[in-house]
């Protein structure tokens, strides 16, 4: 009950993003200094770089790939911070460190396609509030990067408990258009730049239903209604036209002509109507999410994920066939009006209807049992008749976030040349019983269950109580 | 008052089942602490008769063939708003917090509670059978009386008016009390001072005035309190907010304190079990959610009960937004922790009983639900597996000896949206 006394920020919190894919800069065409379309540059560059690793051999272990592929007493090998081969018997160089995965499970890193850790970081006080710039209801302008706090504990609980490698940290869902969204590796640094995952699209956060009209209605502002958040959607969205048409104009002009005026906020939706940045859309019902796909239509834009889609799987065939994800709970419902409708065979009826379904958190705590809320999801769908298996459901925890990211080509499953995101399970992960036993982020051993010291401690916890603690 | 309100409860709650029921074959776990085994339960009347694994099955009873299932109490949520809010974000069913009333020790959630919720229908279909119902606190450091209903699908929800007094001296009591700690301790001690002088003199006593700091009717609602005839209820997460709280005993001896959230408990466990308080514990909470809770560890539960005390689980200071019915996974964590180099977890039996007998003890009603040991009330729940992992689930329950629907807007919602598409009508005719 007392989570209650958060719920107004919990709410709030609730967003959704995609990422599209940012391309590098374009440079001046030869015949002349042209400035490049501003949604094409990267000035907030990532400066993560993989950690040290070893050689690694793990061996009779039960290997979920990630992308529906599964094989008992197997073999998985990485090297160089890259995935080597994975199968029933691998050849492994001389000298890579060998680990004895019987009774265990490896799968690939958990990919978090909902998260505010760092931008609504612990402790949850008002100086740590940066998740939603409430203050007008279309901020394309901000960036949620700008906001992560990269010593927030939570972290490391995502990578201790959680197995979780690779999230997207998105603006809340005060805003239509809350901001950009960032991927990050689930590596603490000194600055977000070091967390930021090298070349992965931004995602613009949107947001339908409740939180926008609420909080804009209630200061006696445009939208107050459903009616009114398509209505600014609109507006906004044939400004973002108009203002690409002049930067498309300017890029053919050969450079002839003063570039058109910038404007941070029309960058953003320029690049979401250029395909570069993906719509993370914040969408609770059915009728409100078939309106999104019209607009995304008559603007030229695509969904990538609807988020908290709790009434999803009532329209799972739309959804196939507009080729957008659906990321959910499992087994959330019911705390708001638009989330009345939520049931726990959500995920499963998705899957068989053949939509692209991932689980998310939008929760520091959720973050840290994601494989336990797919279990549960599993579980559903096999008492309704829907028989899911492991490996496949291991999709909404890999493979499918990463395709809703842009990033499913270096991530999301354990193919050979992928980022070697692993995590060994000390018994099934589909239990209860079960916690991750070590952790590799490119190849990198950055959570061992044995080991104090492959136990991250942010510099909000040292020196106080419990550092260093079991978390 | 009191009286009318107890006999009133008492009339609702009368059992419907004059029958004996034996539930055979499957693995019983108890509630109480004891690892499971495979047994039987007998249930008469509304109550267990016995469960384990020399039971007879009695001459004519009913039989309930449990044959690779688990036969279990039902849990106990330690701490809710099961039927009097419907979502927490719906405001217009929010009977949880009264933020400008006058009143508050006074305010008693009884009146609220909803048995037609549709939150009750779906945890009760996950296996939840009773709850603590709990105020919050809206306007003072005193949120009022909380009651302990039961998940049927009846009119008569109450098991207990009146369970407990629940008060907030954490990180929050500061903004209810006027800006600090300080100030919420001075309004505790004041308004207990104030209750006293109400007893003393109730004729005397003012509290009907508009700015009076307690109100007649918070004074009375306090005097249980003080005599240790209804528990004090106290939300603290610091480790010097629980030994303040400890160290009320010494001025008021008689008070039955119970410790709510208690995320640094752990570092206190042995002066928390020398005081004998139990505690409802945030399960899994592991974050420095606020400076209050900089400890905060999963191992939480574990080391209290180490150390001797009496744990139930709660849904505090976690999100819960699935229901009630996430109790198990969270006992189930508890006992994932064990295998975890450095943590202290729960064995399977202390694990069930946190979620079960736990939340009952310490409101000292152990004696009447909480698990299936003779005559208790008989909440039983047959699971299609071990309850505590993720996938089981309930196949049937019974509560006060009466089986119970499990169909619910989730269950009627999943038959009409199996296959999405429209049929011969629309979806609103497929019922």
């Amino acid at each position: 009950m007392f989570s209650k006394y958060g719920a107004g920020l919990a709410l709030l919190a609730l967003a959704g993003c995609a990422a599209a894919k940012a391309d590098k800069p374009r440079t001046a065409a030869a015949s002349g200094p042209k400035v490049p379309a501003p949604w094409t540059t990267d000035p907030y560059p990532s400066t993560y770089r993989p950690y040290p690793g070893v050689p690694t051999l793990i061996t009779g272990v039960t290997i979920l790939d990630g992308e529906g592929g599964r094989i008992d007493n197997g073999q998985v090998l990485f090297a160089d911070g890259k995935v080597v081969a994975v199968g029933q018997s691998v050849a492994a160089p001389a000298g890579a460190t060998t680990i004895d995965g019987r009774g265990r499970w490896v799968t690939p890193g958990i990919i978090d396609i909902h998260s505010h850790l760092g931008d609504y970081p612990t402790p949850s006080i008002e100086a740590h509030s940066d998740g939603n710039e409430a203050t007008s209801p279309t901020t394309p302008e901000v960036w949620a990067e700008h906001s992560v706090w990269p010593q927030d504990p939570g972290f490391s609980r995502a990578l201790a408990n959680g197995g979780v490698t690779t999230l997207q940290i998105l603006p809340g869902s005060a805003n239509l258009m809350g901001g950009r969204s960032v991927v990050v590796k689930n590596v603490y640094a000194r600055t977000q730049q070091g967390m930021k995952f090298p070349g992965a699209p931004y995602g613009l956060k949107m947001a339908c239903g409740e939180n926008p009209k609420r909080v804009y209605g209630s200061k006696g502002r445009e939208p107050s209604t459903r009616m009114g958040n398509i209505a600014v959607d609109r507006m906004t969205w044939a400004k973002a036209a108009e203002y690409k048409r002049r930067w498309d104009g300017y890029e053919r002009g050969d450079g002839k002509g003063d570039p058109p005026g910038r404007d941070i906020a029309m960058d953003t939706l320029a690049g979401v109507l250029d395909g570069k940045i993906l719509v993370q859309n914040h969408c609770y019902r059915t009728d409100e999410m078939a309106n999104v796909i019209d607009m995304s239509k008559e603007f030229g834009y695509h969904v990538s994920a609807f988020h908290h889609g709790v009434e999803a799987y009532k329209i799972a065939d739309l959804l196939k066939a507009n080729n957008i994800c659906a990321a959910v709970w499992a087994d959330w419902y019911g705390f708001k009006m638009e989330a009345y409708d939520g049931i726990p065979e959500n995920l499963a009826i998705l899957q068989k209807a053949g939509a692209c379904a991932t689980i998310h958190s939008d929760d520091e705590n959720g973050i840290q049992r994601l494989n336990q809320e797919v279990a549960k999801a599993q579980a559903a769908g096999r008492r309704a008749g829907i028989a899911i298996p492991d490996e496949v459901a291991w999709e909404w925890l890999a493979i499918n976030p990463a395709r809703a990211l842009g990033i499913a080509d270096r991530v999301g499953s354990l193919k050979p040349g992928k980022m070697a995101d692993v995590v060994l399970w000390n018994g099934n992960p589909f239990s209860v019983y079960t916690r991750p036993d070590m952790v590799w982020i490119d190849g990198a051993l950055l959570y061992d269950a044995h080991d104090p010291k492959r136990r991250p401690v942010s510099d909000f916890e040292l020196g106080q109580k419990g550092e260093g603690d079991v978390k | 008052m009191k009286a009318f309100l107890l006999a009133a409860a008492a009339l609702l709650a009368i059992p419907a089942a004059a029958q004996t029921i034996a539930f055979t074959g499957g693995t019983v776990a108890i509630g109480d602490g004891s690892a499971p085994a495979p047994g039987t339960v007998v249930i008469r009347d509304g109550r267990v008769v016995a469960a384990g694994p020399n039971v007879a099955v009695p001459a004519g009873a009913r039989q309930v063939d449990a044959t690779g299932k688990w036969v279990a109490a039902g849990m106990v949520a330690g701490w809710t708003s099961e039927g009097i809010v419907d979502g927490e974000g719906i405001s217009e069913t929010y009977d949880a917090r009264a933020r400008t009333s006058p009143f508050n020790a006074a305010v008693d959630v009884l009146v609220a509670v909803n048995p037609d919720s549709p939150v009750i229908a779906v945890d009760r279909a996950g296996g939840v059978t009773r709850a603590l119902v709990a105020p919050e606190p809206g306007n003072s450091i005193f949120a009022g009386q909380g009651a302990v209903i039961d998940l049927g699908a009846d009119a008569a929800a109450v098991t207990r008016a009146k369970a407990f007094q629940f008060v907030e001296l954490g990180e929050n009591s500061a903004g209810l009390a006027g800006g600090s700690r300080p100030a919420a301790y001075a309004l505790l001690h004041d308004a207990l001072a104030q209750a006293q002088d109400y007893r003393r003199n109730p004729a005397g006593f003012d509290g009907r005035t508009r700015d009076a700091l307690l109100k007649r009717s918070d004074a009375a609602a306090l005097l249980p309190v003080l005599d240790g005839r209804i528990p004090l209820v106290v939300h603290v997460e610091r480790r010097s907010d629980i030994l303040q709280v400890l160290d009320l005993r010494r001025q008021y001896p008689q008070v039955k304190l119970v410790l709510l959230g208690a995320t640094e408990g752990w570092m206190v466990a042995r002066e928390i079990a020398a005081a004998r308080v139990p505690v409802l514990a945030a399960a899994l909470a592991d974050l420095p959610a606020a400076f209050e809770s900089v400890g905060a560890t999963e191992s939480n539960a574990g080391r209290l009960e180490a150390a001797g005390v009496t744990v139930g689980l709660a849904t505090v200071d976690i999100s819960a937004q699935g229901g009630q019915r996430i109790l198990k996974q969270f006992a189930g964590n508890l006992v994932a922790i064990a295998k975890v180099p450095g943590h202290t977890g729960l064995d399977w039996g202390h694990a069930f009983a946190a979620i079960t007998s736990g939340p009952a003890a310490a409101l000292g009603m152990d004696g009447e639900i909480g698990s299936l040991r003779p005559g208790r009330r008989a909440d039983v729940v047959v699971w299609d597996g071990d309850p505590l992992e993720l996938a089981s689930a309930p196949v049937g329950v019974w509560i006060d000896g009466v089986e119970q629907p499990l169909a619910n807007r989730q269950t009627k919602l999943r038959d009409r949206y199996l296959t999405p598409q429209e049929g011969a009508l629309p979806k609103a005719y497929e019922r």
